[in-house]
């Protein structure tokens, strides 16, 4: 005999332990069975893009903190990259490595974080969150050091930065750069091969890599798919060509490769740190800029690989103090455009596992 | 006037003879009380002693300190807790089925608390010894179960059902291989009383059910929803499962439930498979303390290491992997007894291990987990 | 899926657990220890050097959020502008150190301080006087000012203080 069933409507959010901020998925559920959803976003919107055009263009490196709050260096980055594009600004070379190597160090940050973040919706007591949490704490303790402050830096300015780093800065760097692989490999052996997480994120939510390409999907995500697409190396900015590094990808597209190209990005990132530590030269880090700049009327774009992907900021000027338009290229809502198809069929707790595999931050998605 | 009860407590508070004693020694209703108070003192005191030790352990373990404020090294922490909690408001849904909210946790703890009646804390040191203790132990830790469901039914809440639906699922499916491995050891003890079974046991029962043991501790994990099969109150998927709803008393009466049973858990795996109080030197309740404590000690490392299984993973290794092994471990064990009752105990162990090493290679070839996606 | 490994890799993660179990916890125990925060810390508070202050409200203008509230008089004697009202709404900062970097002379510096929790908005207000550098009483940090943070106390770093190999 066949019982009557029906679906029934859960809603995952906006307050939820697994939806990394106000993030909302509205499941139709057939079961444990996720038979339709609706992403719900927009609880977190502060309107930063408008507040943008208010500000003077120094003033709005401030408000670039606060979109990917876990990744402030890579914003700043790249909205001074845009700024100088717009102005036509260049930046003394010691500047342009010191960029680097912050930029470097807050990948290592934030994939620490996503990957913790990740094991953690598998279900992992947050033992591998807290060990993560005590390797991003050596990199925030540096973060502390040159800029003063522990989560928002807000420590790039157009035309450099805005200090130049400490003496104590190198030798601490030199120490975390050579602690940290034995730390990875800690990590390695207890995750890599746990049956349980292979058994949980093996071949769960595949992105295929037409559909990731065809999604404008970037980052992490695009790699675990299988296509070899770095900013750094296909439009590399900075000194970025300087260094020698590889591109890790993966092969299947599910959420154990998405983990495991996180693991390897890091290592690449320490790579890139240790050949800008020898590089680096000595000199000035702030070009003369002026407090109060007007760039010629025109529009710019400038792109980096930000930790969750391709970061970038559009900006149009009308030659006055402040952007006339300033838009963000937001990695996390791109990556969010594939979720419902990641997600249909497969079971709750699989569509929380899928979702913390994309790694979004909410502060970037609604802005 | 004690003397009209005809209680003799020397003989509770001296060493207990070391042969059985009688049934109902020193008068029915004194023993009962003695024992039930004894019971209480010994499960609450213990799980407190647990929760210390699993917040400060995982917390060590995590490379944090863990709570450490409230009197030395922090022990006096769920102490604090329990005020705390005894003092909140209890908060009732408007939805909710009243009266089955209001029971579910009674009917949760109390027959946690029951189980220990059969379990020996010494030699005959228990509050009844049934000669069918094992089938008492498998029948009453299944009544937690419906408390379980009654909260996660009562609270009208969608997270709370589905973690209700999802005990009731893995309880089912783990009982059964859960009582085939304990059948083993029935047949090797010859009893089904515990303090007989733990007689029986010249070398612990692990060394020659080492398979048996491997079930049953994965199937008594599932059972008392531990990691990595804390599925029902599983906090990065459902909040906190099927106590999403309750507060103040209620809550604690569940975390106390939750505590007892690892408590049960790690009881009964020390009586049936590591010689309950049998050991050299320290008294015997001490010893049955220390194994207690060091089978809790594994349940807290195995929670701080996995993550958590899905739900179609948990069936399939109950079914495909669990139910047939305990089945093939029971006719193996019931070959042996009957071929070889005089076989040196010492013998078998080596043969025993290989077994279950064969077994567990084998029949992890031989079964899928899960199938994933659905087609919707 | 299958169990590829038959539990060797959870045992693998087993050993990493344990081993934690005796190394130095991580964290400190905030009131009682205290790690020395960076040199350059961005405080919660500003503080404020009456004498070289000019009233030129350059950092009025430049902050991003307008909390810098500043209003001078002439004064003809000295032929210079007297500061009547220096007012930061601490509720409003962002503490992104900007004001600090704009001020051309050098008469503002972010505070070392960062304990500056208080039970009513209004009291998040610092005046003139709770400000003042000359005071004596608050200590500035060593943000865009070297000299001032050669003074300051070694910050306390992770990668030093835990010297457990993994």
């Amino acid at each position: 005999m066949m019982l009557k069933t029906e679906p029934f409507v859960l809603n995952i959010g906006p307050v939820h332990p697994s939806t990394h901020g106000v993030f909302r998925m509205r499941a139709t559920l057939d079961g444990e069975v996720i038979i339709g959803l609706e992403p719900v976003f927009g609880y977190l919107h502060r309107g930063i893009e408008k507040l943008a055009e208010e500000r003077t263009y120094g003033g709005v490196i401030p408000l670039t903190d606060r979109l990917d709050y876990l990744a402030s260096m890579s914003n700043n980055l790249a909205y001074v990259l845009a700024v100088e594009k717009l102005a036509g600004i260049s930046v003394p070379e010691r500047a342009q490595y010191l960029r680097v190597i912050m930029a470097e160090l807050q990948r290592i940050a934030a994939f620490l974080i996503a990957v913790g973040a990740f094991i953690n919706d598998c279900g992992a007591f947050f033992t591998p969150f807290l060990y993560m949490f005590r390797e991003r704490e050596k990199i925030v303790d540096l973060f502390e050091m040159v800029s003063g402050q522990r989560l928002l830096y807000n420590y790039m300015r157009i035309g450099g930065l805005s200090q130049d780093v400490p003496d104590e800065f190198f030798p601490a760097l030199d120490r975390f750069v050579r602690q940290m692989p034995a730390f990875i490999g800690e990590y390695e052996r207890l995750l890599k091969e746990n049956e349980i997480l292979l058994a949980r994120a093996k071949g769960v939510g595949i992105l295929s890599q037409e559909k990731a390409v065809n999604c404008s999907m970037s980052g992490p995500v695009l790699r675990a798919s299988g296509v070899k697409w770095d900013i750094r190396k296909v439009d590399p900015y900075l000194v970025y060509d300087r260094f020698e590094f590889d591109v890790p990808t993966g092969s299947v597209g599910d959420c154990y490769d998405r983990y495991r190209v996180r693991i390897e990005e890091i290592r690449q990132s320490l790579r890139i740190i240790k050949q800008a530590m020898e590089q680096i030269p000595s000199g000035a880090v702030k070009s003369d800029v002026p407090h109060l700049i007007h760039p010629p009327a025109g529009e710019a774009y400038a792109h980096i690989e930000a930790p969750k992907g391709e970061l970038g900021f559009y900006l149009v000027s009308d030659n006055s103090i402040a952007p006339y338009r300033c838009h963000v290229r937001a990695p996390s809502l791109m990556n969010l455009t594939t979720l419902r198809e990641m997600i249909i069929g497969w079971k709750i707790q699989d569509a929380i596992i899928i979702f913390g595999s994309i790694d979004i931050t909410m502060g970037e998605v609604d802005r | 006037m004690i003397a009209n009860f005809g209680l003799d407590l020397e003989r509770y508070w001296s060493a207990l003879p070391p042969e059985l004693p009688p049934d109902w020694p020193g008068g029915f209703w004194w023993h009962w009380l003695v024992f039930t108070i004894i019971i209480i003192a010994f499960v609450l005191g213990l799980v407190m002693g647990f929760i210390w030790l699993e917040r400060r352990g995982m917390a060590r373990m995590q490379a944090r300190l863990g709570p450490n404020r409230v009197g030395p090294l922090g022990l006096l922490q769920p102490v604090a807790d329990a005020i705390k909690v005894l003092l909140k408001e209890d908060i009732v849904p408007d939805k909710a089925d009243k009266i089955v909210h209001w029971l579910a946790p009674v009917v949760a703890f109390a027959p946690v608390l029951m189980i220990f009646a059969v379990i020996p804390f010494q030699n005959g040191a228990l509050l009844a010894d049934l000669n069918i203790g094992i089938l008492y132990v498998v029948a009453i830790s299944s009544v937690s179960t419906l408390g379980i469901f009654m909260a996660g039914w009562a609270s009208s809440n969608k997270y709370s059902l589905l973690a209700a639906m999802r005990d009731v699922a893995a309880v089912v499916s783990y009982e059964i291989p859960v009582v085939l491995a304990l059948v083993g050891v029935v047949l090797l003890a010859g009893s089904l009383s515990l303090n007989e079974i733990v007689k029986a046991q010249q070398i612990p029962f692990i060394l020659l059910q080492p398979l048996g043991f491997l079930l049953f501790f994965i199937g008594g994990s599932a059972e008392i929803n531990r990691s990595p099969f804390d599925l029902l109150e599983a906090d990065s998927e459902l909040v906190a499962g099927f106590h999403t709803e309750f507060s103040g008393m209620k809550f604690a009466m569940f975390y106390l439930a939750e505590y007892a049973e690892a408590l049960f858990l790690s009881a009964i795996i020390a009586t049936l498979f590591l010689a309950g109080w049998r050991g050299p030197l320290l008294p015997p309740w001490l010893w049955f303390l220390i194994k207690i404590i060091g089978v809790f000690f594994v349940i807290i490392w195995i929670r701080t290491t996995v993550p958590r299984v899905r739900i179609d993973q948990l069936m399939a290794l109950a079914w495909k992997f669990l139910f047939p092994l305990a089945l093939i471990n029971l006719i193996i064990t019931a070959i042996q007894v009957l071929a070889w009752p005089e076989a040196l105990p010492w013998a078998m162990i080596p043969v025993n291990i290989a077994i279950m090493a064969t077994l567990v290679l084998l029949w992890s070839k031989l079964f899928k987990l899960g199938w994933g996606r659905v087609e919707v | 899926m299958k169990f590829e490994h038959y539990g060797i890799g959870i045992a693998k993660g087993l050993t990493v657990t344990i081993r934690h179990l005796f190394r130095h916890p991580v964290t400190v125990q905030h009131p009682e220890q205290r790690l020395n925060t960076s040199r350059r810390i961005r405080g919660n508070e500003l503080v404020w050097s009456r004498d070289r202050c000019t009233g030129c409200a350059t950092c009025a203008k430049t902050c991003p959020q307008g909390v810098i509230q500043i209003v001078t008089s002439v004064d003809l004697v000295g032929n210079k502008y007297e500061v009547a009202k220096y007012e930061v709404d601490t509720g409003y900062c962002i503490s992104c150190g900007l004001c600090v970097e704009s001020c051309p002379y050098g008469a503002l510096f972010m505070g070392y301080a960062y304990e500056r929790a208080k039970y009513r908005r209004n009291e998040l207000v610092q005046g003139k006087e709770d400000m003042m550098l000359e005071s004596g009483k608050k200590q500035p940090s060593g943000y865009f000012y070297p000299e001032i943070a050669r003074e300051l106390p070694r910050q306390t770093l992770l990668v030093e203080r835990i010297t457990e190999k993994a």
